[in-house]
């Protein structure tokens, strides 16, 4: 079987398997799936960067966490915020963000762009954390869920868990779709091109710069997105979702799963989230026990699970001729 | 002459107290091969790093087609119509041939801003890839992954690459490097046969192809233009003679 | 601002420049020679203060804590090196920084088993918790003074090993040229381990001597490290001298800006990089390419 084709049916499974779920999964594990699954469109986003345009940024998370913030500025203590205003403003939010830091991060490249991101991501979180209009270190709350209704008529309910879930799904396999249309466009293309070798992509005619902050801002409005339904499903920001850890934990899950490609970084949402709640249970110092997990994934997985299992089917492959 | 396509003026390059290049001053003009030779470190790749934009003069002046464009970005003087190729090869080795010069076609668009459509859709850019593989002979070779073509095939892919891009003006960095004989000729022929439509500057090492394909030759020795004129006139020139070439290199070329 | 206030702030602020600049030379050293970027430095500047910690309760000495701490960083650094940052050296920038990002979680997670999440304190030594009297009112304290002179030793030390001693030359050396030092039979893994290790050493011991004023607490080596990145991305990778001087100018915007503009504090590093970014993205030393 073709790789590509072997890749197109796990992908129908997974999502035909994710769709029925909600009517076998109880109340938690539908939560549960739904926070995976924000966190795997997170990491898409920033698999756009890293593993497409060769961009490794330590301050993803500061786009996920502005658009949550957003959204709990916007949100009203006694009524629910429109999702119709809310979202955009959210979206408008980080991609502005994005511009601004991209134009000056990009500036750089190699070690000095991971530092600097993570430096101006950090510059965002003291931003939030000192200033008292945010809520300071305590964070803010999203007292209800924004409401879909337009003119009206409702359209699905996100203080419904099952909707809610529902919502972020399409979103998910939304933003796969859309991403993977851009990477086979010119403009994929032209990325694609300069993470190989940025410096023949210039003297090919292309103006490099202007690309690259392009695709950051795509990716930081992605982001956002996945900011905005974390911030509507917890009902809750602090200034830890703009943290490095955040940034840290999202870029094992691109390199978990597999960089560099879209099906990647969402297996790697599922393992790193699975993980988490499994070590968790473990011990109380469970991070140890992650930090152990990370080295050794970099050690003896490089190209992640997506990589195995190629490597695993090349086996079979190999076996059965 | 109504076709000059470039002018140097008085072009140099330092490097802290190196003088890479010292007030190089000439035209290239379509039709016409310019050869640039001298020995290692005579600042030729200086040069064509200097008017392809890679690096910026610290004096001087470069024309092109009348307007100037001295310190201009690479990827700006590409646009305008200069293509340049590399003495080390400089293709992206995980594509095909095709892909490579499919994405170097694509830099012709207006813009590559364009994010919904399929790249490979564009007629415009494939015709322009499939033309220029085929005008450095490597239309068999199109599927193939550029990381597995021979060290002549990625020579001939990166002057395709190049004339992907349609330029008016090529500047060739050691085309021939690392070439096998009979993969040499093939090259020869192919810049010829680019000779008519285009201006060409044309940095090599291999005398004998220099003195077969060059109208116009400039000797550089530590950065300075030592001579220049036609092959006759730099075969008969003491200074050349003693400088660089040895005599026994004349009687040959 | 009284002059005398200003006296104590600007003397604070180079105190805290000359501190970073510890931190910040071992982090672009290693950077500049063994082309790694090490997330887990400010780890180190994290144990170095615990070690302070814990050898001072055990032996009521600073100094004694000092000397059995630096072995330990040296022993650490070197142990590191050998058993997972070599793996590094043919892989890219993605690779260094996750697995110097597990690192972090492994130091701070063992640092919470071993000695909780409270804030400790390490006595400053009898003979130097003097102060200076300036004023009536204001006085500033010996053993800030006694830092920054240590420091200012450390930094002609670092001069003189890089630029006078035979090591130097082949550390400078092997920052240009890996295959020439290579083929000249100069062990060049040697130098890696010791680079790491004087990394190692150099972050550590600003820990302990700064544990006595700024206290041992969880998060630290985080704070620390984010503040050498700016440091180094302003001084450039591989400069001695503009790490230098980009610690001093960190320091003192740091401490100035908690005073002149409370409300922007924590920002004020991050602006002054913004800044240094849109006038000079290579960095105020870095050599051009």
């Amino acid at each position: 079987m073709p790789a590509s084709r072997a890749l197109t049916i796990a992908l129908f499974v997974g999502l035909v398997a994710l769709a029925l779920f909600p009517l076998f999964g109880d109340k938690y594990y539908i939560q549960l799936l739904t926070k995976i699954m924000i966190m795997a469109i997170f990491a898409m986003s920033l698999d756009l960067l890293v593993g497409y345009t060769g961009l490794v940024s330590l301050g993803h998370a500061a786009f996920f966490g502005l658009a949550g913030y957003v959204l709990a500025m916007m949100a009203p203590q006694d009524a629910a915020a429109s999702l119709w205003i809310t979202l955009p403003a959210a979206l408008g939010g980080a991609a502005l963000a994005a511009l601004i830091i991209g134009f000056l991060v990009l500036r750089t490249s190699g070690i000095y762009f991971i530092m600097v991101t993570l430096a101006f991501a950090q510059m965002l979180f003291f931003f939030i954390h000192d200033s008292k209009y945010f809520g300071g270190s305590d964070g803010a709350y999203v007292y209800f869920r924004p409401t879909a209704a337009l003119t009206g008529v409702q359209l699905f309910d996100l203080e419904n868990f099952n909707h809610f879930y529902y919502v972020v799904l399409a979103l998910m396999a939304g933003v796969y779709v859309l991403l993977q249309v851009i990477l086979r466009s010119p403009f994929g293309a032209v990325i694609v091109g300069i993470r190989t070798n940025e410096h023949r992509m210039r003297s090919l005619g292309y103006p490099t710069f202007r690309y690259k902050l392009v695709c950051f801002v795509i990716g930081g409005t992605v982001a956002g997105l996945a900011g905005y339904f974390n911030a509507a499903q917890f009902g809750f920001v602090n200034p830890e979702l703009l943290s490095w850890h955040q940034s840290g934990i999202a870029l094992m899950m691109v390199l978990l799963g597999g960089m560099g490609t879209l099906f990647g970084p969402v297996l790697g949402a599922f393992a790193m989230i699975l993980l988490e709640q499994l070590f968790q249970g473990l011990t109380e110092h469970w991070l140890l026990v992650m930090g152990g997990f990370i080295i050794a994934v970099v050690l003896f997985l490089p190209h992640g699970l997506y990589g195995l299992a190629a490597q695993l089917g090349r086996k079979r492959e190999a076996e059965n001729d | 002459m109504t076709d000059t396509v470039l002018q140097t003026h008085e072009l140099s390059k330092r490097f802290g107290g190196l003088a890479a290049v010292s007030n190089v001053s000439l035209e290239l003009n379509v039709g016409r091969i310019h050869a640039v030779i001298g020995p290692n470190g005579a600042g030729k790749s200086t040069l064509i790093n200097m008017l392809s934009g890679d690096l910026s003069p610290t004096s001087g002046r470069i024309v092109y087609r009348g307007g100037e464009i001295t310190g201009f970005s690479a990827d700006r003087i590409s646009r305008l119509g200069i293509g340049r190729s590399y003495q080390k090869t400089n293709i992206f080795l995980g594509f095909t041939a095709y892909e490579n010069c499919r994405l170097a076609a694509q830099s012709r668009l207006p813009s590559s801003m364009r994010f919904f459509r399929r790249a490979t859709t564009y007629h415009r850019v494939r015709d322009a890839a499939e033309k220029a593989l085929a005008q450095a002979g490597l239309e068999n070779r199109a599927g193939t992954l550029a990381s597995a073509l021979s060290h002549g095939e990625q020579r001939q892919l990166e002057i395709a690459m190049c004339l992907a891009t349609s330029p008016k003006l090529l500047l060739l960095d050691e085309p021939l490097a690392g070439m096998g004989a009979e993969e040499s000729a093939r090259m020869v022929e192919l810049l010829k046969s680019l000779a008519a439509g285009h201006a060409m500057l044309l940095v090599e090492h291999d005398m004998d192809a220099v003195f077969t394909l060059a109208e116009v030759l400039t000797v550089m020795v530590n950065g300075c233009v030592l001579e220049s004129g036609t092959p006759e006139q730099i075969r008969a020139s003491p200074a050349v003679r003693e400088a660089y070439l040895g005599t026994e290199d004349l009687a040959h070329g | 601002m009284d002059l005398n206030i200003f006296l104590i702030q600007f003397l604070n602020g180079i105190q805290y420049g000359l501190l970073l600049f510890l931190v910040a030379s071992g982090l672009t050293l290693i950077f500049g020679i063994m082309g790694i970027i090490n997330l887990a430095h400010g780890s180190f500047y994290m144990v170095g203060a615990y070690l302070a910690f814990a050898f001072t309760r055990a032996t009521g000495n600073l100094g004694l804590a000092i000397l059995l701490g630096l072995a330990a960083a040296v022993v650490l650094g070197l142990v590191l090196e050998r058993a997972l940052i070599r793996v590094l050296y043919q892989r890219d920038h993605l690779y260094q920084v996750l697995l110097t990002y597990g690192l972090i979680l492994v130091f701070e997670e063992l640092r919470s088993v071993l000695f909780g999440n409270d804030v400790h304190g390490v006595p400053i030594p009898q003979w130097l918790s003097y102060s200076i009297p300036l004023t009536d009112t204001l006085s500033y304290p010996v053993y800030r003074v006694a830092i920054s002179g240590v420091c200012v030793a450390l930094v002609a030390g670092m001069y003189y090993l890089i630029n006078r001693t035979r090591l130097g030359m082949m550390i400078r050396a092997g920052a240009s040229n890996r295959e020439m030092v290579q083929s000249l039979g100069i062990n060049i893994k040697l130098i890696y381990t010791a680079v790491f290790a004087l990394g190692v050493a150099l972050a550590a011991f600003a820990g302990m001597i700064a544990a006595p004023i700024a206290s041992v607490f969880p998060g630290m080596g985080n704070q620390i490290l984010i503040i050498s990145f700016v440091v180094v991305v302003i001084g450039g990778i591989g400069s001695i001298t503009g790490t230098l001087l980009s610690a001093l100018l960190i320091g003192l915007a740091d401490t100035f800006g908690q005073v002149l503009l409370p409300e922007l504090a924590g920002m004020t590093v991050y602006l002054v990089m913004a800044l240094m970014l849109l006038w000079r993205p290579q960095g105020m030393f870095r050599k051009s390419a």
